[in-house]
């Protein structure tokens, strides 16, 4: 139970740092940030995203400016979801920043902010690598940009009791530009949650003033990364640097639905698509639960008989179903749902089972 | 949860074990402060009853949401009871820590004890 070194001057902190303290958040060393881990307590917070709203504090994430034709052109060639796909100002899509060998080298959505100018939202702990990565292409804004997320089935009527905008009518993936509490928010349907909810994207100015209308309301709950990682598992949605990287592609991944099959004004990295594509993935990320007692953990082995077939990539035990759940990266041949696992939890062999995506199936269907 | 507290009938380990001692048979369990550094307590696997257990020596595991970890034996001895309701509810560890027992010993070497903090100084500590 080593206390970590929160309070050194070296870790960025967002503008609602002091609204976390003051809120008695534990803030915890993340990605470089000062970020508030939990409020309350992680299942407190997590039943609240469920059952009613969530408000997270996701300022670390990063923000990434791409202007012009020819950039938007030559980010395409790494970009593994089909640009053309969002045409239009305020559609958003998910998509992978791929290598040469078709490696996932950072997830990101990709916002239609004018016809010629995409902002892309990426991983706190890659805006460095991205920004390198994209080197003429992208320009790193994200010191400007806060962002919030209002997460869970009440939501967006909080949304549109509290502010003049309602996307209750928006499907997911969609954005509105407008002003909120004195400052011109993007208030996209996205989330990392599997509930409705919505991302605001504001002015790092305007951030106080967003989170506290937000915040006052009784629906509303403070959530911190804690929660965020438990909804994210339950809704099967894999974390960049631990479920997927640079060495795992998106086709194994589960992600082929964000991995055009044709990308016109493709490159290197479609080709090697393809042809993992063609040849088939030699392992798959699967959602796992734990039939037995324990709690599976990033670098827990999985078997089948005594044969290690695989590894956790993340895991938890699951608020909602009380359970161990994972994701865990296993040979192709023992991918298909209902197939019948062990895993080694320090030592101690706990039955689990291939489940079926997601675990938990929230608001957003 | 409930508020920070140490009881000073209760004696402690600097690894944020508790020891109540009755005779030369004690329960042990974690501290406030342990529970509340682990945060939401979701899973505890104890020891088998009979088995021999340690000073200092990890005997057990609670696991939080987000982390595992080692219980510590404040005192050494033969594991005469596990306490099944936390093992069936964990979460009664954040609720009382120091109702919430983790298991009963029969102490090998009761002038151990004398080893132990007293609630002053295990407060200093943390």
């Amino acid at each position: 139970m080593a206390e970590s070194a929160v309070d050194t001057p070296l870790l960025r902190r967002t503008p609602l740092d002091e609204a976390h303290e003051q809120a008695g958040a534990k803030l915890v060393p993340f990605a470089g940030w000062r970020m508030p881990l939990q409020y309350e307590g992680i299942i407190a917070e997590h039943t609240a995203v469920r059952t009613s709203a969530g408000l997270f504090d996701v300022s670390h994430m990063g923000q990434l400016r791409v202007q012009g034709a020819d950039a938007i052109a030559a980010l395409q060639r790494v970009l593994s979801n089909d640009l053309a796909r969002i045409p239009d100002v305020g559609q958003a899509q998910y998509s992978m920043l791929l290598n040469d060998a078709g490696g996932i080298e950072d997830d990101l959505i990709a916002y239609r902010i004018e016809a010629d100018e995409l902002l892309l939202v990426v991983n706190a702990s890659n805006r460095e690598h991205d920004a390198a990565l994209l080197d003429g292409i992208a320009e790193d804004v994200s010191d400007g940009w806060a962002m919030l997320a209002l997460q869970g089935p009440a939501a967006l009527d909080v949304l549109a009791e509290l502010t003049a905008v309602d996307v209750r009518g928006e499907r997911p993936f969609h954005f509105v530009t407008a002003p909120v509490a004195h400052s011109v928010v993007i208030v996209a349907t996205t989330g990392y949650t599997g509930e409705r909810g919505c991302e605001l994207l504001v002015p790092a100015d305007g951030a106080v003033g967003l989170w506290n209308l937000l915040a006052d309301d009784v629906r509303v709950t403070p959530c911190g990364l804690g929660s965020r990682d438990t909804l994210r598992l339950e809704a099967c949605y894999p974390l960049h640097g631990n479920d997927i990287g640079p060495d795992r592609d998106p086709i194994g991944a589960g992600l082929a639905f964000a991995a055009s099959r044709d990308v016109p004004g493709g490159g290197p990295a479609h080709e090697a698509l393809r042809a993992i594509r063609d040849a088939g993935p030699r392992q798959k990320l699967v959602p796992v639960s734990v039939t037995g007692r324990g709690i599976p953990r990033a670098g827990t082995t999985v078997l089948v008989g005594d044969a290690a077939i695989g590894t956790v990539t993340s895991g938890t035990m699951s608020p909602v179903l009380r359970q161990g759940i994972a994701l865990a990266w296993v040979d192709a041949e023992h991918a298909a749902t209902g197939t019948e696992l062990s895993l080694d939890i320090r030592g101690t062999r706990v039955d689990a089972t291939v489940a079926q995506r997601p675990f938990v199936r929230g608001s957003l269907g | 949860m409930a508020d920070a507290s140490y009881p000073a009938e209760l004696r402690y380990h600097e690894a944020h074990d508790w020891a109540r001692i009755e005779g030369d048979v004690a329960t042990f369990g974690v501290t406030w402060h342990a529970q509340d550094a682990l945060g939401d307590i979701v899973y505890y696997a104890g020891p088998e009853v009979g088995q021999t257990i340690k000073a200092g020596d990890g005997y057990g595991e609670l696991e939080s949401v987000k982390a595992v970890s080692d219980i510590i034996a404040p005192l050494g001895g033969e594991v005469l009871e596990v306490n099944q309701s936390v093992v069936d509810s964990p979460e009664a560890v954040n609720d009382d820590p120091y109702g919430a027992w983790l298991v009963k010993v029969k102490l090998t070497d009761p002038a151990e004890a004398d080893g132990l903090l007293d609630a002053d100084a295990y407060q200093a500590l943390i």
